[in-house]
């Protein structure tokens, strides 16, 4: 089922000179996982606003065109409503938590929103342990490190069930091992069918999880496909993208004449294409 | 030259940041400080310009204890751009802010528009001028944080973690212009957990984990050593990975930190070319 369309969707914040996203049209279906990317400035941000409704209804501006997430037409419903079928996640985790403790930082959303006691009770204890948050359960946001709190962060925002979690450059702001075990995390809430869409530059650490790559320059949607497809389009390097060092690698064999049969995305798949071939 | 001698820090006397970290930074260096978040490398960072001071130890610019420096006079020598552009923009126009710091460490009118012009260009920025950084994207308004340290030529220029939200092209350009700083003399420290960054632009990388530095010298051998990579929460370069990955089929190819070229060199020739 088609949960997120865009159709010739265009949007020009106020007082900008271009358009931000243009004639954008795009279809994610339920238990995807879309890795947005394209250069620094190209649309990624808003295009995640479009699909909670903060562009248009917070970020005014110039509107063409429509997008609608789980039936609804987000020009014609506000953001509270929007918010629990779009989780959103941002790249400072601190700028997005709000109350002194994991327990009632994961409550807050549901609580806000009305939801039963009995039932927010139940959404924090099935949270804290599918996201392994027992230890940090009475710690306050500020002792936390900054994958902690990115965990949290994520754990408040499926308290209100979305449909699909937004990750807006989730891990940017956090070292490698802390990013590994949030790219892990989005991995495995995906493999348990929640819709993803996840804005990041560092396309090697999410190529192998992602079911589809959108790359977006000055606004528009420029290639849309399996990973393998787009990371080899001479587009990348083009426009600017960042591929995986073995893609890289993989290519530069290619031009030099050796077929290696599939694109690789990983060290690991390109030592096993490389020994297949020299088998062969 | 910048000296720290056994500094140690403590945020609110309570969170202790920093415990006794000694560095010297010669004129024209690159280096870059990796760790884990919450290991001091930004403590550190702005004990050099100042904006913290050392509840222990000393900073030491060209023999002198910067104790004897105002936050104002150092900024002139020791340029930090700051990580989130958001602490650090407030005017109404890219131009604004960058003629704002020129101005402030007193250059003229004129001289001031020529820098800022000059800065905007070699940053990509030129079509921007007169937005506000606020419409900018984060990306952008990094750039633009930047460009407002880099106008005023310090001769140390550190960058708290400069390639957050910049695409691969945006990365080369920054590299690019760090190292023709670095080409006329000026010391460029960043402070990044981008590995790859590093290990192509960086010769020194000092490794810190829980205030303190664990490791400090080529970046080549800091980043190939798997102790200081798992103490400071890094993870190997993809390349590296790749290596690793050949190495265990084909024993011929070296397992440890490599570039791209003498990687594919050596991959050629397990294919039978070359």
């Amino acid at each position: 089922m088609t949960l997120i369309e865009f159709a010739d969707f265009s949007f020009k914040y106020l007082g900008a000179d271009s358009l931000a996203l243009r004639k954008v049209n795009l279809k994610i279906e339920e238990g995807e996982y879309v890795v947005v990317t394209g250069p620094s400035g190209c649309g990624k941000t808003t295009l995640c606003r479009a699909i909670n409704g903060l562009v248009p209804q917070f970020h005014r501006g110039y509107i063409a065109g429509n997008v609608i997430v789980d039936g609804k037409n987000t020009r014609e419903n506000n953001v509270a409503d929007l918010a629990p079928i779009a989780g959103l996640v941002f790249q400072q985790p601190e700028n997005q938590l709000v109350t002194l403790n994991v327990e009632r930082e994961i409550a807050f959303g549901p609580e806000n929103l009305g939801v039963e006691p009995n039932e927010v009770r139940r959404r924090v204890e099935e949270l804290i342990d599918m996201l392994d948050l027992e230890h940090l359960r009475e710690k306050h946001p500020h002792e936390m490190s900054g994958g902690e709190q990115q965990r949290v962060a994520i754990a408040a925002t499926l308290a209100l069930k979305p449909k699909v979690l937004v990750a807006d450059e989730p891990t940017s702001n956090l070292d490698p091992q802390s990013a590994e075990t949030i790219l892990d995390l989005i991995a495995d809430l995906n493999n348990r069918d929640m819709t993803v869409v996840l804005v990041e530059h560092r396309l090697d650490l999410v190529s192998k999880d992602a079911s589809r790559i959108v790359l977006i320059d000055k606004g528009s949607i420029v290639a849309d496909g399996a990973p393998r497809d787009v990371l080899t389009m001479d587009l990348c390097q083009e426009i600017g993208v960042g591929i995986p060092k073995a893609t890289q690698l993989y290519k530069r064999l290619q031009e030099r004449g050796f077929e290696l049969g599939k694109v690789p995305l990983t060290g690991a798949e390109l030592a096993t294409l490389v020994q297949e071939v020299t088998k062969g | 030259m910048i000296l720290l001698e056994d500094v140690y820090f403590a945020y609110d006397g309570l969170y202790t940041a920093l415990q006794g970290v000694s560095l010297q930074i010669d004129d024209g260096e690159r280096i870059a400080i990796m760790g884990s978040n919450g290991a001091g490398k930004t403590t550190l960072v702005k004990h050099l310009n100042g904006l913290l001071r050392p509840d222990r130890g000393r900073v030491i610019l060209d023999g002198v204890d910067t104790k004897h420096y105002s936050v104002a006079e150092l900024a002139i020598q020791i340029g930090l751009v700051m990580q989130n552009p958001d602490h650090q923009l407030f005017l109404d126009s890219v131009e604004k802010e960058i003629i704002f710091s020129l101005e402030n460490l007193g250059s003229s009118k004129e001289e001031a528009k020529e820098r800022c012009e000059q800065t905007l260009n070699s940053l990509g920025l030129e079509g921007l001028s007169e937005r506000s950084p606020f419409t900018l994207s984060g990306g952008e308004r990094k750039r633009v944080a930047l460009a407002s340290v880099l106008a005023t030529e310090p001769r140390v220029l550190s960058l708290d973690e400069p390639t957050i939200g910049q695409d691969a092209r945006q990365k080369e350009k920054l590299a690019k212009m760090l190292r023709g700083l670095n080409e006329k003399g000026k010391a460029v420290i960043v402070v990044t957990h981008d590995i790859e960054f590093v290990i192509e632009n960086f010769p020194r990388t000092v490794a810190m984990a829980n205030g303190r530095i664990v490791a400090d010298g080529p970046t080549n051998s800091v980043l190939s050593n798997n102790d200081v990579l798992s103490r400071c929460s890094l993870t190997r370069p993809q390349l590296t990975e790749t290596a690793r990955s050949l190495h265990s089929i084909f024993p011929e190819v070296p397992e440890r930190l490599t570039l791209m070229d003498d990687l594919e060199k050596v991959v050629v020739k397990v294919l039978g070319g070359g």
